[in-house]
């Protein structure tokens, strides 16, 4: 007897899934980041302080509030920064933008200093208000720096003292100028010359109003990737899963017939949970992780092998199509847990040991096994069943069992 | 003959006998594992920074070239590559992987970028990783803790899930795996970096993964199996194998057609990490079959005679 109710279930079910992934798969699909290796961008890791230096919490705290401060000048939307350990910070940028010059802000230090002949620091710049600017000497034209002092009484009184005297102004441990002091200075407004060109003055200028660093950074690994690079590599990797994911498909419809179909549509569904569970956490996508993705869609195609191995090996001991979908999902249900929880450990120490990609790559992994078991399992084995006990297509060939072994 | 209580999984045949022949494959894999030892012993693997101190280059120029023409650009802001310093890579070998000692600053990867695209118009820009000494010590480190620990779990798992004896006999056909690929990349001088322990990490889930569903169908036939000698183990684990020869297959093709199709349309930057994964999948299906279940075969002998029946396996009535 055909149950047509089960059958019209079994439709209900394709409907569903392809429906909501035609629809919300690319808008969700969009939703997910992507990494610097898909989208460009830079990686830098840095060692707070010098070697042997004790940094405090509070040198890490203020050392990220500084890298913000540089990092909001450049206009890069969602910059990563991460404390790593003690002592270290890595920024991730994505996107568009100058990464020779981010790369700069980021890196280099304004350590402004304005010294005594004895030596003596008198100033630093810490000392002065961020907004230094550019200017053009009024008399030789040459490129200055103006910057004002937040206490105006700080630089009288360096002036006062220093009188007649001369006061050198350094750089990051250069000497860039020396002058001799002419009158006392009272309104806090001061002028750095000395700028080899127009460029060095802006930079400068950028540097003293992003706020000093206060420990200096050295520079562990870097990371930058060119933004075509990155689109590139995108496109041909989804690409490359798109041919998979077809030649896959035509295998298993070959291979298995009828459940191959189900298994299709079971692996679209998990296409589409795995888009969801990526944008909605969110999971940043790289290069390695959709590889582990498409591996993750082999496993999940092997769960539906074993189970149809089963059922095949049940028709030819000679049971009905029914008892040897129920027999064969059964028997196989075990086996699929222990290989997939075997991986799912191998994941697990991926993402507790590793770093960067090998970590993408694990969460990727992690996040498919879980979502293979939902969908290549649980959903697969409920379309099968109800697809049998539907008796529409009672024919063991169209489950994979040879047409002349069979005498039904 | 009912060699093992009732007939499961319907009347297989036995095509060709693995088992006997066990001593062929070990001899073949021992081979090979020997030498990829000599190779990586007098070679070593060509690390990348991920593992070493310096700087890496990677040049998508969209073009064909001579590596005289890149260390020329390099040359001229001051970069001197080593004498091995220039690869190419890519599928048509438009790639260029500059490999540096030294690691470059902000101002002479802007400089470099420059002179590149000044030389090589149709150039996509570079990828430069520049890794510390600390760094690259630090991960190389970290990742064969991940190797050694990602064993151990699995070991643990497959000995209280099955019994000991397969969870060695597993651990060695996938260790077996990881250095065959190890050794093919010392041997075609391919570079090692991060991605390559993340393939190298996934042959060991594949493997493993792979071996367990033989192992679990070896389990299965054993349940009330009377084992009296050596050929009827070696006939049931037979039958185990072509049992689920059809799913051994199967599955590592479906594998490999991702792989194949990522490692030919997958973009330059997981070009080795595919090659990895399809030297370490075709390896690793081989394993399963001809080297993890003789080597228990081989183990599982000793105790014929004083057998102790097979374990119960409660999850199936």
């Amino acid at each position: 007897m055909i149950r047509w109710g089960r059958f019209t279930t079994f439709l209900i079910i394709v409907v569903i899934v392809f429906a909501v992934t035609i629809s919300a798969a690319p808008r969700l699909f969009s939703k997910i980041p992507l990494g610097l290796d898909l989208q460009g961008g830079i990686d830098v890791l840095y060692q707070i302080g010098d070697n042997g230096q004790t940094i405090t919490a509070s040198d890490v705290t203020a050392t990220v509030a500084a890298l913000e401060n540089r990092i909001n000048k450049l206009g890069v939307s969602e910059p990563d920064i991460e404390v790593v350990g003690a002592n270290r910070v890595r920024v991730e940028l994505a996107g568009k933008f100058n990464q020779a010059q981010a790369m700069q802000l980021l890196t280099e230090e304004a350590n402004l200093q304005f010294r005594a002949p004895n030596g003596q620091v008198l100033a630093t710049g810490q000392d002065i208000e961020p907004n230094a600017a550019y200017e053009a000497d009024p008399q030789l034209g040459s490129p200055d720096v103006s910057i004002t002092f937040k206490n105006p009484a700080l630089f009288q009184q360096i002036t006062t003292t220093y009188l007649n005297k001369v006061i050198t102004t350094w750089l990051n441990g250069k000497e860039i100028n020396a002058a001799t002091v002419n009158s006392v200075i009272s309104g806090g407004n001061a002028v750095i010359t000395g700028m080899p060109s127009i460029a060095a003055a802006e930079q400068l200028a950028k540097l003293l109003n992003a706020g000093a660093l206060p420990e200096p950074l050295h520079t562990l690994s870097s990371t930058t990737v060119g933004p075509t690079l990155g689109q590139a590599a995108l496109q041909e990797t989804m690409f490359a899963g798109a041919v998979a994911i077809g030649l896959i498909f035509i295998f298993m419809i070959l291979m298995y017939r009828l459940p191959g179909v189900v298994a299709i549509v079971s692996l679209v569904a998990y296409s589409m949970v795995l888009d969801a569970v990526f944008a909605g956490f969110p999971v940043t996508l790289t290069l390695t992780g959709m590889a582990a993705l498409v591996l993750g869609i082999g496993m999940a195609v092997d769960a539906n092998i074993i189970t149809y191995e089963r059922v095949k090996d049940e028709l030819r001991n000679g049971k009905s199509v029914q008892s040897a979908v129920i027999a064969g999902q059964r028997k196989a249900l075990r086996t699929i847990l222990d290989s997939n929880v075997t991986t799912f450990i191998a994941g697990l120490v991926m993402y507790a040991y590793g770093s960067g990609d090998v970590r993408g790559f694990a969460v990727a992994l992690l996040s498919s096994i879980v979502v293979s078991l939902l969908t290549a399992v649980l959903l697969s084995r409920s379309m099968l069943l109800l697809l049998t006990k539907s008796n529409v297509f009672r024919n063991p060939w169209l489950y994979g069992a040879k047409r002349k072994a069979v005498t039904s | 003959m009912a060699l093992w209580g009732e007939a499961k999984g319907g009347d297989v045949v036995i095509r060709f006998a693995i088992i006997q022949r066990r001593k062929w494959f070990f001899l073949l894999s021992g081979s090979i594992t020997l030498a990829g030892l000599i190779v990586v012993l007098l070679f070593g693997l060509n690390l990348g920074t991920d593992f070493k101190h310096g700087a890496r280059v990677q040049i998508e120029l969209n073009q064909p070239f001579q590596a005289q023409q890149v260390r020329q650009v390099f040359q001229s802001v001051d970069l001197p590559v080593g004498p091995s310093g220039i690869t190419a890579g890519g599928k048509n070998n438009e790639l260029a992987i500059v490999m540096l000692g030294e690691t470059l600053s902000s101002h002479q990867q802007d400089v470099l970028q420059a002179a590149i695209k000044v030389a090589f118009p149709h150039s996509q820009g570079a990828e430069v990783e520049s890794v510390s000494p600390v760094i690259a010590q630090e991960q190389s480190q970290s990742a064969i803790w991940a190797v050694i620990l990602a064993s151990l779990g699995i070991m643990a798992y497959v000995a209280v899930r099955f019994e000991f004896r397969f969870a060695v006999a597993g651990i060695v056909a996938l260790l077996h795996d990881a250095f065959i690929v190890i050794s093919v990349f010392a041997l075609l001088r391919i570079e090692v970096d991060l991605p390559f322990i993340a393939a190298v990490l996934t042959i060991v889930g594949y493997s493993i993964n792979d071996t367990i569903v033989i192992f679990d169908r070896i389990r299965e036939n054993l349940k009330g199996a009377k084992l009296s000698s050596l050929a009827d183990l070696e006939h049931l684990v037979d039958h185990s194998l072509w049992q689920t020869m059809a799913r051994s297959i199967n599955t590592v093709m479906t594998v490999l057609f991702a792989a194949l199709t990522l490692y030919f349309f997958g973009g330059d930057p997981i070009h080795n990490f595919c090659f990895a994964l399809l030297v370490g999948l075709i390896s690793g299906a081989y394993s399963s079959i001809f080297i993890a279940s003789p080597i228990w075969v081989a183990w599982r002998a000793r105790s014929i005679g004083k057998v102790k029946p097979a374990r119960p396996d409660p999850s199936v009535v």
